[in-house]
């Protein structure tokens, strides 16, 4: 594997709150390479996002992360806020969630698409509105150099997430973050998405970061995928190794979740209780106050390791759990 | 096609939707040029006294009468015209510059410039209007200009809380993020992303007080403070006026009137930049026209 363009090495991000530090991400590591495309999945409030937003600097002021965080080796953490501002944008890209949301209203689309290489390639207004028509071009915005100058109101969700994609890309980035760029889209949009950013990164080579919870997405995009669960990474594997062989319970519960066509109709089944809050994170194993295999009797006290279960197959367990799931 | 174009269209467009606005236009066109061209277009001079034709009714000789002195008072609204548009496009422009400024900038980055700030500014909007504009005034000495500044030092506040409060709901937007996501500068973020996103209650507030700029030089007017007499001010022949409703209702009624006519333009100009800097006010066949 070539080096990393972004990695993370136990990274912890806190916030003060008035009832005491809640650890919103607590110690996780990971990296990705150029190239490949990394999922990292989870319920809401796992860290997921926050992990991503505060190793870029993005995270809100009140936080405070520790850690290291590498882009092409440098550490991000210890540079000023200014340093981390000129590489957003110019090495790393952004893509949220709601498209309709994350276009500014009020802005041509071209100017919102060429910004980033205003701002950090030194482009003059007429050149970021080329290097935009050529971007609109590349995610497949249909005629744009006649759409270039129309606003965000005039376009659908999916078109607009395409802009979206195009404007995170203005600057050639090396890593694409996207966290959750499918939710709030229908199901065919979603697959067109998920598609172009899959062709995008193959003619552009980007590493990809993918945030979701839709494991289906997963299935399709990553390469490797880190599930996390209370802030931590509970099981890192390749896509396929993940499926084939969830060995957390959590990863096998997530997995059993799935809604299945072979079993239409049937209730699916659903991990009862919820999410540890970041206030009061659980002494042992995050997961343990719902997990139903608790298969050693250090789980509820002592943090499991990450273990190797196989290559680059690492399980945050203290024991090898069988699969669980609607067939056991 | 560049951005300019297109808000030219759509300004265009606009226009020919809204015959109010086209009315706003055409009235405001009139003023500026009866301002800049009035004492050439005024019949009389402001000054000629005529002690025959004291308070003399409306005719054809003097279509808005004369005052107490003989002045004619047509001649006198249509020169009053220049320092009324002055003082409120001045003192305005003053407020809405350092009041946005401050707006944006508490907004933004909240924390101890915010409070320190808005505190400022709260303890401007503590004075009642007029007392304060009469404080500034007494320091700086009586004038036209020392006028405008504390015309325009008394409504910074209000387009700093207007201007704050609308910032502090566009910068949780998701393309405020998205634009710090890609490294944009505070600087361009405001400019490009706050600034045209809060111009709907900017360009409101801007033509309720344009209104209110000319209802104020008035007021200071009256006190001696602002235009100088025997120089004519609207504000100045509606206060002389007084004395004289009875007897000479024209002495107030067509000073009056201008102001009238005047604040309402101001407002429908007002209304129709607001729709025409907001492209989501376009109406759906004007959208799907567009998207062609």
């Amino acid at each position: 594997m070539s080096d990393p363009v972004l990695s993370l090495e136990d990274l912890t991000v806190t916030f003060g709150t008035r009832r005491g530090p809640a650890r919103a991400v607590a110690g996780v590591s990971w990296s990705v390479a150029r190239g490949e495309t990394l999922a990292l999945v989870g319920e809401s409030g796992s860290g997921k996002s926050m992990s991503v937003l505060a190793a870029t600097g993005l995270a809100p002021r009140s936080a405070q992360v520790s850690g290291k965080v590498r882009l092409h080796g440098e550490d991000l953490l210890a540079d000023t806020e200014a340093g981390r501002r000129r590489r957003r944008g110019r090495h790393i890209g952004f893509v949220f969630q709601d498209p309709m949301t994350s276009l500014n209203p009020v802005l041509p689309i071209g100017r919102q698409v060429g910004e980033a290489s205003e701002e950090h390639l030194g482009l003059t207004r007429r050149q970021a509105r080329d290097r935009a028509v050529e971007l609109l071009d590349l995610v497949g915005i249909p005629s744009a150099r006649e759409r270039v100058d129309s606003f965000p109101h005039q376009f659908s969700g999916g078109m607009r997430q395409r802009v979206v994609i195009a404007m995170a890309l203005a600057c050639d980035p090396d890593l694409l973050v996207a966290d959750e760029p499918t939710t709030a889209l229908d199901v065919t949009t979603q697959a067109q998405i998920v598609e172009l950013v899959a062709r995008l990164q193959d003619r552009l080579g980007t590493a990809v970061v993918w945030i979701t919870h839709d494991l289906g997405v997963v299935a399709g995009i990553a390469d490797r995928v880190g599930v996390m669960y209370g802030g931590r990474i509970v099981e890192q594997a390749r896509v396929d190794d993940l499926f084939a062989d969830p060995s957390h319970p959590y990863t096998q519960a997530l997995l059993a979740a799935r809604p299945d066509p072979a079993h239409a109709g049937g209730e699916l089944p659903a991990i009862s209780g919820s999410p540890p809050s970041p206030l009061e994170l659980p002494q042992g194993c995050a997961f343990w106050p719902r997990c139903p295999v608790r298969g050693d009797a250090r789980c509820e006290h002592e943090l499991p390791p990450l273990r190797e279960v196989g290559g680059g197959h690492v399980v945050r367990t203290f024991y090898r759990s069988e699969t669980i799931g609607r067939s056991a | 096609m560049s951005d300019h174009e297109s808000t030219f269209r759509r300004a265009v467009s606009t226009l020919r939707r809204d015959p109010l606005a086209v009315i706003g236009v055409v009235v405001l066109v009139v003023l500026v040029v009866v301002g800049v061209l009035g004492p050439w277009l005024a019949p009389y001079g402001t000054n000629d006294v005529d002690v025959d034709n004291m308070l003399a009714h409306p005719s054809a000789a003097h279509p808005f009468g004369t005052d107490e002195l003989g002045r004619d008072v047509f001649s006198r609204v249509i020169v009053a015209a220049r320092v009324s548009l002055e003082v409120a496009v001045v003192s305005v422009g003053l407020a809405l510059a350092v009041g946005v400024l401050i707006g944006l900038v508490a907004g933004y980055y909240r924390g101890w410039a915010d409070n320190l700030l808005m505190r400022c500014m709260d303890v401007l909007f503590a004075f009642p209007v007029l007392l304060l504009a009469v404080a500034i005034v007494a320091v700086l000495g009586p004038g036209l200009l020392t006028a405008m500044v504390a015309i325009g030092v008394v409504y910074a506040p209000i387009f700093a809380r207007v201007t704050r409060a609308s910032v502090l709901s566009v910068r949780e937007q998701v393309f405020v993020r998205a634009a710090v996501s890609i490294g944009t500068s505070d600087a361009r973020i405001m400019r490009r992303h706050v600034l045209p996103n809060i111009a709907a209650p900017l360009i409101v507030q801007t033509s309720l007080s344009l209104a209110f700029a000319i209802l104020s030089e008035a007021a200071l007017s009256f006190l001696g403070l602002g235009v100088q007499p025997p120089a004519p001010s609207w504000g100045r022949m509606l206060y002389d006026g007084r004395g004289f409703v009875t007897d000479a209702w024209w002495l107030g009624v067509f000073p009056g009137a201008a102001i009238f006519v005047t604040v309402l333009a101001f407002n429908l100009v007002g209304d129709a930049l607001r729709d025409v800097l907001d492209p989501r006010q376009l109406t759906l066949s004007e959208a799907r026209r567009s998207t062609r």
